[in-house]
């Protein structure tokens, strides 16, 4: 069968860390999950962490702005964080801006993004 | 272009044939762009590369293979890779190139997105026949 990334839950914020090269389904997988969490813990918010991927195609840059989507529509804001220089520069190259996703530099920045009250709706 | 192996070694033939077959062709990319000393963004760039033309040939062309190893030319050292699949070819190379445009549901930056990560790309198609994309990354 294919793996599941574990969700883990901080106060009203989901956290996914995302540990190694991603088979497609997995990916698939843990867009689901995230949100059935989002709805079942009424979590307001969800950081996606990085910074242990060495690389994000177009498959994984899709996931994660689609994941950003539902959770917007599931009424919680997400944050990529750690994603590494490289993979910047790479994305960008390739095309994909990641336009509706927020991003910070790590947890503890994504955390405190999370915990201002949001400015505008994003986007 | 074929693709043209010399340095130590034959080039290594790896199925792309399920999914999971990504996550070996990434793994198999970046030892050797490691091994020809390629730069940290170089290296993220040409496995992203191969990443999105593998997935093509699996996706698109219904499975196939990837050829992989070092190169040489005029003193410099690369990677090259080239990804083959018999499946239906594509009808309008232009169109498939241009970012943006997908048969599918992508988004159509895999093509063009990849030609723009690698040094050398030359992509030949036959419709019905089959699809070979040849990509290389120099070392600086
Ligand atoms: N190996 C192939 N065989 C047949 N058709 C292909 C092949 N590779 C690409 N194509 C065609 O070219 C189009 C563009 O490919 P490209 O990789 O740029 O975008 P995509 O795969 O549709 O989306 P993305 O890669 O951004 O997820 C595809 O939608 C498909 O129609
Ligand atoms: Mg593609």
């Amino acid at each position: 069968m294919s793996e599941r990334i574990p969700i883990l839950r901080i106060g009203d914020t989901l956290l996914v860390s995302v540990q190694t090269d991603l088979e497609d389904q997995t990916v698939l997988n843990l867009q689901e999950d995230l949100a059935d969490q989002i709805v079942a813990r009424s979590a307001q918010g969800v950081i996606i962490d990085i910074s242990a991927l060495e690389i994000v195609d177009s498959f994984v840059g899709r996931m994660l702005a689609t994941i950003a989507a539902i959770s917007r529509m599931l009424d919680a804001r997400t944050v990529v964080v750690g994603m590494r220089p490289a993979v910047a520069i790479t994305l960008v190259e390739l095309g994909l801006s990641l336009g509706g996703v927020s991003t910070a530099l790590d947890l503890e920045k994504g955390l405190a993004k999370l915990s201002r009250p949001t400015s505008s709706a994003p986007q | 272009m074929t693709a043209p192996w010399t340095v130590d070694e034959e080039p290594r033939v790896h199925p792309v044939a399920r999914s999971g077959d990504l996550v070996h062709v990434r793994q198999v990319i970046r030892v050797l762009a490691q091994r020809c000393g390629l730069s940290l963004v170089d290296q993220t760039k040409l496995i992203t590369a191969a990443s999105e033309l593998a997935r093509n040939a699996l996706i698109y062309g219904g499975g196939g293979t990837v050829r992989a190893g070092l190169v040489e030319a005029n003193g410099r050292r690369g990677v090259a890779a080239v990804f083959e699949d018999s499946g239906p070819g594509i009808s309008d190379v232009g169109q498939a190139m241009t970012d943006g445009w997908t048969s599918g549901s992508g988004l159509g930056l895999g093509l063009s997105g990849a030609r723009r990560l690698v040094d050398d790309f030359e992509l030949s198609t036959v419709p019905g026949e089959g699809t070979a994309v040849t990509i290389v990354k120099w070392a600086r």
